[in-house]
């Protein structure tokens, strides 16, 4: 049943205004965890250590919105008994508030990364990251929008799309290895970009993660298991 | 979910069942097939037609003058529906449990021992002994009534007066037990209490259970159908019913969204 519009109410209407609260709380540690990212990324830029505090002290907010967004889905299991798609939708909005929480977690390791950087060195290859975390961050944006319109496309070209998320980290890993061979020098520098990638590359991979949750909710289906891009860091990976 | 359909045996199978109050139909082409190991809860809004359609699993219907049934009820391949078929003796093989507990003013002892001696199913009285025994320990109250077997079955608590008529049921060794709603009338200690005991008797009777409370039906059954309107809207698996239905209808109710 692919239904993208739950337009019946419920007959006990205060179920529905939980419902709704849910769904607002989830848009706002969404938006949070967005912002964090695009704020994380300035502070990196701009080498703005102020801004870059800002996101580590932001994440508070981020962690005590999980924290409510659990409670509230706890109490309405236990309250309200929801079946078939509502407990769909509790369930995943239950494992999206985590998976959110931990998004705002790499922003906040994005930022305290600020500090630690040498800005005056010229390290050609993490120019690619502004572009990569925009990319990363429209993921959690359209999985999120996925989930406000229970939008089960929508879900699964997120799904999809991480790959343009990996396919920039393999590109700046790559990069930055070569980089750090011909410039011992940069190596500490080099170490915390590859580390900034790899939380962007952490950050697209939530986002699928939300928007299989999303997909789940709305057709009762899990998504097929998709290949993922090569993964330089996999043990597993050759380059053959 | 993965059920090897060959192995399962089905007790019950109805087809394209119809039933008519005078003019007005009540139930619209029921299809459906009724396992031993499985039990099966019917659910629905009222006057869906779930528990007319029960009662047409051992003729109660019969009682009713203006009641019509068409469409085909089998027994183990045996048409119910059929004139060779000795209605009293069916009812002893499909027996039925009601929504209040309705125990005969009788002691607790004659409750039990009643069908088996109509049916003559007891050589004297020490196999009779065995029966009420048998009966009351599968029904899990032996232990409760064991020391006053000749004290009026009425004169328990309502929870143990369903037990007795479960017992009841059981004493003339049924094949099926129909339950119309046994709970409704029960706190919920007692209620925990028959479903556990729907539990306990899951695989060796074949059971039917109507019942209004969904938590219900997802508790005790593996199979759910659920009715609407007098027709069968969805049949299947329990746990794929309470977290992907399949029809809209069926998610409308079971999230109380209906009407």
């Amino acid at each position: 049943m692919n239904t993208t519009n739950n337009s019946t109410e419920h007959t006990v209407k205060a179920f529905d205004s939980d419902i709704s609260e849910m769904r607002g709380l989830i848009a706002e540690i969404g938006g949070r965890a967005e912002k964090s990212i695009s704020l994380a990324m300035k502070a990196l830029a701009d080498n703005d250590y102020d801004l870059a505090r800002e996101v580590v002290k932001n994440d508070k907010q981020i962690d005590a919105l999980e924290e409510k967004i659990d409670r509230m889905v706890i109490q309405t299991i236990a309250l309200r008994a929801p079946m078939a798609d509502d407990l769909r939708e509790l369930v995943a909005t239950l494992k999206i508030s985590g998976v959110v929480e931990r998004i705002g977690d790499y922003a906040k390791n994005i930022a305290k990364r600020v500090a630690v950087i040498d800005n005056n060195l010229h390290i050609e290859p993490a120019s690619l990251l502004p572009a990569m975390a925009q990319a990363a961050s429209q993921l959690v944006d359209d999985a999120l929008t996925a989930y406000a319109t229970r939008d089960a496309d929508l879900a699964d070209q997120v799904c999809e799309r991480d790959r343009v998320v990996d396919d920039f980290y393999n590109t700046i890993f790559r990069s930055l290895v070569t980089h750090m061979v011909d410039n011992p020098k940069h190596i500490g520098a080099g170490a915390h970009f590859l580390f900034i990638a790899k939380n962007l590359e952490r950050i697209g991979d939530h986002a699928t993660n939300v928007a299989e949750m999303v997909y789940f909710a709305v057709t009762g289906e899990n998504i097929g298991e998709r290949e993922r891009g090569d993964n330089p860091s996999d043990p597993l990976y050759s380059e053959d | 979910m993965t059920t090897e359909t060959t192995t399962i045996t089905n007790k019950m199978t109805t087809r394209n069942v119809d039933v008519f109050y005078g003019e007005k139909q009540a139930i619209n082409g029921v299809s459906i097939d009724i396992d031993m190991e499985n039990v099966t809860a019917f659910i629905g809004p009222s006057g869906c037609g779930k528990s007319t359609f029960l009662r047409t699993m051992n003729r109660m219907n019969d009682t009713i003058p203006s009641c019509r049934v068409t469409g085909e009820i089998t027994l183990d391949g045996e048409d119910i529906y059929a004139p060779s078929m000795d209605v009293v003796q069916l009812r002893a093989r499909v027996g039925m449990v009601f929504q209040k507990p309705n125990p005969f003013p009788k002691s607790i002892y004659d409750n039990i021992a009643y069908g088996p001696r109509i049916h003559g199913l007891a050589s004297g009285k020490e196999e009779l002994d065995r029966i009420v025994e048998k009966s009351l320990q599968r029904a899990g109250l032996w232990a409760e009534v064991k020391d006053r077997l000749n004290e009026s079955g009425t004169a328990l608590s309502g929870g143990q007066q369903q037990r007795l008529c479960i017992a009841r049921a059981i004493a003339v060794d049924p094949e099926v037990i129909l339950m119309d709603e046994p709970c409704s009338a029960l706190d919920p200690i007692a209620t925990a209490k028959i479903e556990e005991l729907i539990h306990e008797l899951r695989g060796k009777y074949a059971i039917v259970i109507v019942t209004h409370n969904m938590q219900q039906a997802a508790r005790v059954s593996q199979r759910t159908a659920f009715f609407h309107l007098g027709t069968m809207v969805e049949y299947g698996d329990t746990s794929e019913m309470f977290t992907n239905p399949q029809e809209e209808r069926t998610r409308d109710y079971i999230t109380g969204r209906y009407g």
